[in-house]
């Protein structure tokens, strides 16, 4: 805190640049000064965190979880596919 | 489905194995499909049909302007540092509300998202595609395909600490 970085990024500015560093979207300078900021801040670290376990936790998501209509979408595309791929034999 | 795999296996009870198989592989990894090309092409029907269905291709300017924060602004200080730092639950978020409770939240959140991030999130976190395979399907940029994902993703995570943080869990 003694002395000023250059341009040190923020909290506020952390959240809405997570996306784009778990996809690896950063310059080398912006994820230094990312990782830099994460190294000194416990709340953004455990902000990523919560990001990662949600990405996890979607990843969960079976089509158990979607809804009668949209699986009754996929059956139907289904078939439609399983036709068309038959028809020529 | 289950009366197509039945054509294939001597039971009802493994025809049904078989379809949720299929749907937990497609869903969960297509590479692992890789080289059984009708799967895949399967999968990516499936995927083109869904972005059509959510309107994804009727409107493919993105405003990046308007759109919400990812966290409340009232939560930083003037500075932008925390003034409501996030409450840690990433350890026993499982054992607090249970695996079906929390899938439960995700998918509401999901439902309540506009089409275009909506089928951003589903079809990187929940089927598994990569960004240049989302851009494909859904004809978007890497830039805007990443900001639908970046308000997605927020979303998901806003939704989770709403029923997570304050220890409760209610």
């Amino acid at each position: 805190m003694m002395l000023l970085r250059r341009r040190a990024i923020a909290c506020q500015e952390v959240v809405e640049l997570v996306s784009d560093y778990l996809e690896g979207a950063l310059t080398a300078g912006e994820r230094r000064r990312f990782e830099r900021h994460l190294a000194g801040c416990p709340h953004c670290t455990e902000y990523l965190a919560q990001m990662r376990e949600t990405i996890a936790l979607t990843g969960r998501l079976v089509p158990e979880d979607f809804s009668p209509q949209m699986r009754a979408e996929f059956a139907e595309l289904f078939r439609r596919w399983r036709d068309e791929a038959v028809e020529p034999l | 489905m289950l009366r197509l795999a039945s054509n294939f296996v001597p039971s009802r009870a493994v025809a049904e194995e078989v379809v949720q198989d299929t749907w937990l592989g497609v869903l969960r990894g297509i590479d692992r499909f890789e080289g059984r090309s009708s799967l895949r092409t399967w999968l990516l029907a499936i995927l083109v049909n869904r972005a059509r269905t959510t309107g994804v291709r009727e409107a493919r300017s993105i405003a990046v302007g308007d759109a919400a924060p990812a966290v409340d602004r009232a939560r930083f200080d003037a500075s932008g540092a925390w003034s409501s730092p996030p409450e840690q639950w990433v350890e026993d978020a499982e054992e607090r509300l249970g695996a079906a409770a929390l899938a439960a939240h995700i998918h509401d959140a999901l439902e309540q998202m506009p089409a275009r991030q909506r089928a951003v999130v589903t079809l990187r976190d929940v089927d598994g595609l990569d960004s240049d395979e989302v851009c494909a399907v859904l004809s978007l940029s890497q830039a805007n395909q990443r900001v639908l994902l970046h308000r997605g993703r927020s979303q998901l995570r806003r939704a989770l600490e709403a029923v997570l943080a304050g220890g409760s869990g209610g």
